[in-house]
């Protein structure tokens, strides 16, 4: 019987949202209300039935049967006893709060003060029910701003069907270089924005993590198709292995344990003194010198033993610089 | 049926609403009509669930007695000024603003409240027109299953066990907790609270809890004490601004990353093939890291607490990572 509970809800917003207007379109109605409008003529037909105690003529909700039949137009009469909306509810006041803090920390100078003033107005109408917002804060990192604009920049790249070129960084390589891409989608995983794309540099698809793009500019050149080209399925993780990475056995001190987390791990034994030994694969030997020089002394590269000598050759190159 | 039931509902609820005085029931199944045609359990039946429909749609259905001087007879009532949403008088910039906001949520349960709150404001009047504003859409997502739940927990200050797999813990462990709140911060999401195993506040990664969150106690049996400062917290979280410089030398050609937050330093470089520059940090250990990415291209000059660090640690990796035999 959840049918009529979001009926009723409905209709406690939609008696007060046709009296503010005096009118409305059905269609308008619609979209506002996110239904079909067969389902608003429903709801109206409720309305028929209802009104003041006793039901006598008089007492009846009036709803204009002819506008909304001859000019799909609602009008609806003698129900001035509901011509406000129903309260907030916490879950609703905290959504809309805790959104609203989100687009004040992305925006602009210009454009804080209204959001703030939205907010004291928002939380001076919600009463006790915004309290509960208090409890929930968002802090955007520095960069987020720039990956929202690149967001919105790409998102119109992939809905127009446009190629795009980017310069983008690629940390285990150390290199930004620019390459032309035909944008499948942008998406969302393990906590960064990506946009997948086909890329005419490695010619083959790829993701790119937005906040490591330090320019896109959209072209005027339709994206082309590739045959049998699918978004990624992200649902399992960006990093999905393909077999052909590195395996590696490492020995980490307890300080180090983190590393089982953040790498996919095939075999992790406990040692004495709460110490770890993985197996884990690793996309690139460059990555792997990488993590075991910030690692230190907290670990040892037990295989394969000729990148242990590898990553302690860069580890003496390094320290002579310093001498 | 829906229909039917609906109307009933909506009778009800005006009924509660233009009376001035609690209503007995007796007058309640005198005036809608379903209660009238139904027998005396029925009704009962009908009207309890009826009641408690209305209650969780947020509707304040309050108890009270029908005559005050003899408390002998329960009435029922809503009182308007709990009802009704107060006046809210938006600019047409301010209501846009809410329409953009209407659309930054990414998680499936929290954008359904947001439209719900927007369909209430366009109803009391407010005309959401998102073009009148240009600014970058912010969106949040919260992919970690424990998200909702605990989102939950803190509205209704309800207690809560789940596992949790510490950074430096071998396996999971149960923890209790009375959450006060959820903060995000660059994207991942934790919840404060006081830890009732520890006695102590604590902070936890919501992507490292594991398993199912579990409710364990009453809702609203526990109450955040004042002064808590959410904020502050979450700025704790966050790494610290970028605000000191650091001189380094990097080769000609190489640590390209690094040079995305450097410029050139003042000063030459007096080795031949490198740059000197200026680079500007927040933390010691995550700037060395940073630079011990570079291997052997990148070379500190200053401050001394960064060189100490990776002098250190690369001193620590010739001598752990002997040769093999």
């Amino acid at each position: 019987m959840t049918g009529a509970r979001e009926q009723v809800a409905r209709l406690l917003a939609l008696v007060p949202y046709i009296q503010s207007r005096r009118e409305v379109p059905l269609d308008q109605a619609a979209a506002d209300f996110g239904v079909r409008p067969e389902q608003i003529v429903k709801d109206l037909n409720v309305l028929w039935f209802c009104g003041l105690p006793g039901l006598e003529m008089g007492d009846l909700i009036d709803v204009d049967m002819d506008a909304l039949e001859g000019e799909g137009v609602i009008r609806v009469s003698n129900v001035d006893y509901l011509d406000r909306p129903l309260r907030l509810d916490s879950s609703e006041a905290s959504a809309l709060i805790v959104a609203l803090r989100a687009l004040r920390e992305g925006s602009d100078d210009d454009v804080r003060p209204v959001v703030d003033q939205t907010l004291r107005k928002l939380e001076a109408a919600a009463g006790d029910a915004a309290a509960e917002a208090a409890r929930v804060d968002v802090l955007l990192s520095e960069q987020q701003g720039q990956v929202d604009q690149l967001r919105e920049q790409l998102t119109d790249a992939v809905q127009r069907g446009r190629q795009v070129r980017l310069d983008y960084y690629v940390p285990t390589r150390d290199e930004s270089t620019e390459r032309v891409v035909d944008p499948l989608r942008v998406v969302h995983a393990d906590g960064h924005t990506y946009l997948d794309a086909w890329c005419h540099l490695a010619e083959d698809q790829r993701l790119f993590r937005l906040d490591r793009v330090s320019g896109a500019e959209v072209l005027d050149t339709p994206a082309r198709k590739h045959q049998g080209l699918r978004p990624r399925d992200l649902a399992a993780g960006i990093f999905q292995p393909s077999g052909d990475e590195l395996l590696v056995t490492l020995r980490l001190d307890p300080t180090a344990r983190w590393v089982a987390e953040y790498y996919v791990v095939e075999h992790t034994r406990e040692e004495a003194g709460g110490g770890l030994t993985v197996r884990l694969r690793i996309g690139d030997p460059a990555l792997l010198t990488q993590l075991m020089l910030r690692l230190g002394g907290a670990a040892e590269l037990l295989e394969p033993a000729g990148l242990a000598e590898d990553v302690r050759a860069v580890a003496e190159q390094a320290l002579a610089l310093y001498a | 049926m829906t229909a039917r039931k609906s109307e009933r509902l909506l009778n009800l609820l005006i009924t509660l609403l233009v009376s001035r005085t609690y209503v007995s029931k007796e007058r309640l199944r005198a005036v809608i009509e379903p209660y009238r045609e139904a027998g005396d359990d029925a009704f009962e039946k009908m009207f309890e669930r009826d009641k408690e429909e209305l209650r969780s749609l947020g509707i304040p259905v309050e108890v009270g007695y029908v005559d005050r001087a003899f408390e002998d007879e329960p009435g029922y009532r809503i009182e308007r000024s709990a009802f009704e949403l107060p006046d809210i008088d938006l600019t047409p910039q301010e209501a846009a603003v809410i329409g953009l906001a209407a659309r930054v949520w990414q998680h499936a349960g929290l954008a359904a409240a947001t439209s719900d709150a927007l369909v209430k404001l366009k109803a009391a009047g407010v005309d959401v027109d998102r073009a009148a504003l240009n600014v970058v859409q912010p969106q949040l997502t919260a992919e970690e299953p424990a998200f909702e739940p605990l989102w939950e927990a803190t509205r209704t200050r309800t207690p809560v066990r789940f596992g949790y797999q510490g950074s430096t813990a071998t396996s999971p462990s149960t923890r209790h907790l009375q959450p006060w709140g959820v903060v995000s911060s660059r994207s991942r999401w934790y919840v404060v609270g006081l830890d009732t195993d520890r006695g102590e506040p604590r902070v936890f990664r919501l992507s490292r809890v594991r398993g199912s969150v579990e409710t364990d106690g009453e809702a609203g049996c526990f109450g955040v004490p004042p002064g808590t400062d959410l904020r502050a917290i979450t700025h704790r979280l966050a790494p610290p601004p970028a605000d000191r410089t650091a001189e380094v030398l990097a080769r000609a050609g190489a640590a390209h990353g690094l040079r995305r937050h450097a410029r050139a330093s003042t000063e030459v470089s007096d080795r031949e093939g490198w740059e000197r520059l200026t680079v500007t940090y927040g933390a010691t250990e995550a700037f060395a890291d940073e630079v011990l990415g570079y291997g052997a291209d990148v070379v500190v000059l200053e401050p001394d607490d960064v060189r100490n660090s990776v002098v250190r640690r690369l001193t620590e990796v010739a001598r752990t990572q002997a040769v093999s035999l």
